[in-house]
């Protein structure tokens, strides 16, 4: 009878699956985190972007019928966080770590407020494309329907890395990340940059929190993130300011995440809340074991103030 | 806190200088909430909602009467002491979110060692819970600040991957070794026993947990006004490298902050514990402990701040349920004004010295 | 042993009318309710639409407004703390509620308990079935056996499972939990004695990712159908649906939710109860402390069956509705085993459903896949 059933052997491909499935929005939120903080400013309040894109792309797609536009909007919402974040930090004296936790809690406040309507309705999802054609295991195709925005991120990641490191955008937004000086004596206007960074950042954590509410789980509810959007910004220092290292950080984020439910699946029922934790621990001993207190870390912007 | 340079050769202008910086330290904060209530009611006015409606409400349901004042005041004290933990070692220029964990190790430890004293008198244990809580809390706290001292980790983040470890920790013993096996649908460590229990402040119905915060407030403000070793937090938090300069132990100064803070943060979860639930379980998790960083980003940090800040949001809590009920608006209505506060008082700091009629007479 | 609780509908109005008059000398902008109207205070601890535990308690609430005669006075994701006690308080004091019902299980002790004892007038009414004759006689409780809900869809899913293997994805391990998790798996036996129900707990009441995890790693095991103990099932039911395979509901009917593959489900009927509850207020009588009932009480139903559910299936769960519906049925019945082999109902032990045996219950019956943490 089990022919087509795994097992055992379910346990990694369902953590793959998981890690695919669960890793988006870390992956998009840790690339627009990026960005800003190549720019030398940290936004925090990316917990409350995810959410208000996840609560705007899902109105947006029950309204008009298109996920995609969904996902449009919970970009622009997303951006218009980060210019408000970006405008604000423009300020004297404003310390950036502290209106990253203000927006953070206005954009919960806000999506909550503005979400009541959208939690009964259904809103169309975003399509997802499936990869395990090939195999006659109905698991393994399922697992590897893949969703679009998954593939956008597997693209973006590169591509951020490359324009980083060869584009004159790269360079500015390095050099205004490295040394405030240096950029104002090479004449770049350093906080439309960082407003720009900021808004670019945002707008990629909104796409995040669309991808909640339009593909996975694929509804919209005010418990929908557990923190995944200020986890995102630790996955950040991990991979150390580095894309590529983002997105490998997000699978093994999304990975661990999945693998709580997937144990229990084959029968390992203990001890569910210490795995439910361990992301959190693997990422705090990552940290412990990449940081130092004598330099800054490789790749580390240089006006950062989380890494002072 | 900037002090403005003062003048002692002159005694006049001195007090003209304190009370300038006192007048502006009032009202720039009033005029950021202010600012906040105004765009706040535009908010719910194209919400479909009459603002000064709203406001009436709000001040009935938060100022306006005595059970008001007591629904206000029993909201700010969970709330005086997390803020506590955001605001000590931000004296040291460090911004730690993770109180909402010391608070549920705090509660946890505080559940536990009562039960190993059946038989001492109340007041034995109740200090043992609190000592227990204020213990849990301040290693847990310390544990941040030490990575950050001794191995870089920042320390916002490690105190926030630590708030998810503490609350995995907390269910995975309340719902094993340390639940109650009588505690049957919600599981809960077993409870205190009656005796144990904090009173309420006679004539109130206000547990004694507000009193508590107000005097760790007054506490850590004389620790960081009136003492060597808050004026060398303060040197540490405007300059690491200076402060290692002049010889100053950073490390031992992070690690007495960060353990403040956490023990200040731990003692709100034995609070939780022998004021209000009696027991540990999973009634802890509300998030007091996040909201106490908003507390203490208003009230700048400056403890003797933090008692008005946690009123104001203690009762913009207490009448979100008349928005609820009368109004019709939703339950976030009050996360929407918190967050709006919050951006007003932040972007306010731009207002400092710059107010016309209190800046400052040039000699 | 309540002769001070048994308040004649006049008294009760006075009591409300002098809070109303308190409030307004102390300045407060009270708008009182038509002085006919007795005022009910609803809270939840979640969202009320969240197709789930609060929407229940929400239609319930919805079923007085339409009713007349009350004001409906609702607040919603108020958490099992002071807030609690302090909303109960407001709508008391505020809004002249003469009975509240705070619906979330963990409002009863300490928060719900200690306002009873200072409003003694007012009446408290909270779901869990907790009342004790220890606790105030103005405070009460209910719950339904909604496990014979859970056993009909059991029968349903056994005979529908292809795989023979169903899913139950639940908060945590406690007694009601458990209970439904044994009720459906020996509901299932009944269809097919071979099948087995894999649990997965997530740990909280509503955590969406980790549902759509935990149902997704399910029927990445073969289990094609799927039910739960959460707070709110949809994203359980969408993901279900998404994935093709087929879904018993949970506190409220879903079926729009997953409209091919919803079979039945075990749902509150709290719309019946609480105008019940609130009309012998309204008439001044005594309110019972204790309200327990099932299928034939009216505190429960099941969803209406869907397309893929066969004619079989349908004849056996009515036929066994029909005598729990008569009271002549009984679930529990030995000899029961663990799924560690433990005889834990033995042979000619009959439990039935006030059996307060079942309500302590700590083991998952054979057949089940998954062990308590």
């Amino acid at each position: 009878m089990s022919a087509d059933l795994l097992g055992w052997w379910g346990v990694p491909l369902a953590v793959l699956a998981g890690a695919i499935r669960v890793s988006t929005p870390f992956l998009f939120v840790s690339l627009g985190e990026c960005i800003t903080e190549k720019s030398g400013r940290i936004n925090l309040g990316l917990e409350g972007t995810l959410v208000m894109g996840a609560m705007s792309g899902y109105a947006v797609s029950y309204l008009t019928g298109s996920p995609w536009l969904g996902v449009l909007a919970a970009g622009c919402a997303g951006a218009v966080f980060g210019i408000l974040h970006a405008l604000i930090c423009s300020l004297p004296r404003v310390n950036d770590i502290a209106v990253g936790i203000a927006l953070m809690l206005f954009g919960i406040g806000l999506a909550f407020f503005l979400g009541k309507p959208f939690i009964q309705p259904q809103a169309p999802n975003l399509p997802s494309i499936p990869f395990g054609n090939w195999s006659d295991n109905a698991q393994v195709r399922d697992s590897l329907r893949i969703n679009a925005l998954f593939l956008i991120g597997v693209v973006l990641a590169p591509v951020l890395l490359w324009a980083f490191r060869n584009t004159r955008w790269g360079l500015i937004l390095r050099t205004v990340g490295d040394s405030a000086d240096a950029a104002r004596a090479l004449g770049y206007a350093i906080n439309r940059v960082r407003t720009f960074a900021t808004a670019g950042g945002g707008f990629l954590a909104g796409i995040g929190g669309s991808f909640l509410s339009l593909s996975y789980p694929g509804s919209w509810s005010e418990g929908l993130s557990s923190g995944q959007g200020i986890t995102a910004v630790a996955l950040v220092i991990f991979a150390r300011w580095n894309p590529m290292l983002c997105f490998w950080a997000s699978l093994l984020f999304g990975g661990a995440a999945a693998l709580g439910p997937a144990l229990q699946s084959v029968g390992i029922t203990q001890g569910y809340y210490l795995f439910n934790a361990a992301p959190y621990v693997l990422t705090l001993l990552i940290m412990i074991l990449t940081c130092s207190r004598d330099r800054t870390l490789a790749g580390a912007p240089g006006e950062l103030g989380v890494t002072r | 806190m900037e002090a403005s340079p003062v003048k002692l050769d002159n005694g006049t202008a001195r007090w003209q200088d304190i009370l300038r910086s006192g007048a502006e330290a009032v009202a720039v904060p009033l005029l950021a909430v202010l600012g906040a209530l105004v765009v706040f009611g535009i908010f719910v006015s194209l919400a479909g909602v009459n603002p000064f409606e709203t406001y009436n409400l709000m001040y009935a349901g938060a100022f306006g009467s005595w059970f008001s004042w007591q629904n206000t005041l029993t909201r700010a004290a969970p709330l005086i002491l997390t803020a506590l933990c955001c605001a000590l070692p931000a004296q040291l220029g460090m911004v730690v979110i993770g109180g909402e964990g010391a608070l549920v190790i705090g509660g946890l430890a505080a559940a536990a060692i009562s039960q190993t004293l059946p038989d001492a008198a109340p007041l034995v244990v109740q200090l043992a819970m609190a000592m227990a809580a204020m213990a849990a809390g301040a290693a847990w706290i310390a544990l941040a600040g030490g990575l950050r001292h001794w191995r870089g980790v920042n320390e916002t983040i490690a105190s926030l991957l630590l708030v998810y470890i503490a609350i995995a920790v907390f269910n995975h013993l309340v719902e094993g070794l340390l639940r109650d096996p009588a505690s049957l649908n919600k599981p809960s460590t077993p409870h205190i026993g009656d005796a144990n229990m904090l009173s309420t402040i006679p004539g109130t119905d206000i547990h004694w947990g507000l009193a508590y915060g107000i005097i760790a407030c007054v506490l850590a403000y004389i620790l960081i006004y009136r003492t060597t070793f808050g004026f060398g937090m303060r040197v540490a938090g405007g300059n690491v490298k200076a402060a290692r300069m002049v010889g100053l132990p950073v490390g031992k100064l992070v690690l007495v902050a960060c353990g403040l803070a956490g023990a200040a943060a731990g003692l709100a979860g034995m609070v939780e514990v022998a004021a209000v639930h009696g027991k540990a379980n999973a009634s802890l998790i509300v998030g007091y402990g996040y909201t106490g960083i908003l507390v203490a980003f208003l009230a700048r940090h400056n403890p003797l701040a933090i008692i008005p800040v946690a009123i104001l949001l203690g009762g913009i809590g207490a009448s979100g349920g008349l928005l609820q009920r009368r109004l019709g608006l939703p339950d976030a209505t009050v996360l929407v004004l918190q967050g709006l506060i919050f951006i007003a008082i932040l972007t306010s700091e731009v207002l400092y010295g710059r107010l016309p009629w209190l800046k400052k007479v040039k000699a | 042993m309540t002769s001070g609780f048994k308040l004649s509908r006049r008294s009760l109005l006075q009591g409300s009318a002098a809070l109303g008059a308190a409030s307004l000398a102390s300045g407060l902008p009270f708008s009182p309710a038509h002085a006919k109207d007795v005022a009910i205070g609803f809270i939840y601890v979640g969202p009320r639409d969240d197709f789930g535990y609060n929407q229940a308690h929400a239609q319930g609430a919805a079923a007085l407004k339409k009713l007349g005669g009350f004001k409906v006075l609702e607040e919603e994701n108020v958490p099992e703390t002071v807030a609690v006690e302090k909303t109960m308080e407001s709508m008391i004091n505020l809004d002249g509620a003469a009975l509240v019902f705070p619906t979330s299980f963990g409002y009863y002790n300490p928060h719900m308990i200690k306002l009873a004892k200072k409003y003694e007038k007012v009446r408290f009414l909270h779901c869990g079935g907790l009342w004790s004759d220890k606790d105030p006689a103005n405070a009460g409780s209910y719950f339904g056996y909604i496990d014979e809900a859970q056993y009909l869809s059991g029968i349903v899913a056994g005979y529908t499972s292809k795989t023979g293997k169903l899913g139950f994805i639940a908060a945590k391990p406690i007694p009601q939990v458990l209970r439904n998790i044994n009720a459906f798996t020996l509901g299932a036996k009944l269809a097919n004695p071979n099948v087995t129900t894999q649990v997965i707990f997530t740990g909280d009441w509503s955590m969406p990712v980790k549902e759509a995890e935990a149902t997704n790693g399910l029927i990445n095991q073969g289990v094609d159908v799927v039910t739960c103990h959460v707070d709110s099932p949809k994203v359980i039911a969408e993901t279900a649906e998404k994935r093709g395979i087929m879904v018993c509901g949970y506190h409220v009917d879903q079926s729009k939710l997953a409209p091919k593959g919803y079979l039945t489900g075990a749902e509150w009927n709290w719309e019946a109860l609480y105008p019940k509850l609130a009309k012998s207020v309204q008439g001044g009588e005594k309110l019972p402390n204790l309200v327990r009932g099932g299928l034939k009480e009216g505190v429960v139903k099941t969803s209406a069956y869907g397309a893929l559910v066969q004619d079989k299936a349908r004849k056996h769960a009515d036929d066994i509705k029909a005598k729990l519906t008569a009271g002549s049925y009984v679930i529990f019945k030995g000899p029961i085993k663990d799924n560690k082999g433990n005889t834990v109902i033995g042979a000619g032990t009959e439990r039935g459903q006030t059996d307060i045996e079942l309500e302590k219950m700590n083991y998952l019956v054979e057949g089940v896949l998954g062990a308590l943490a």
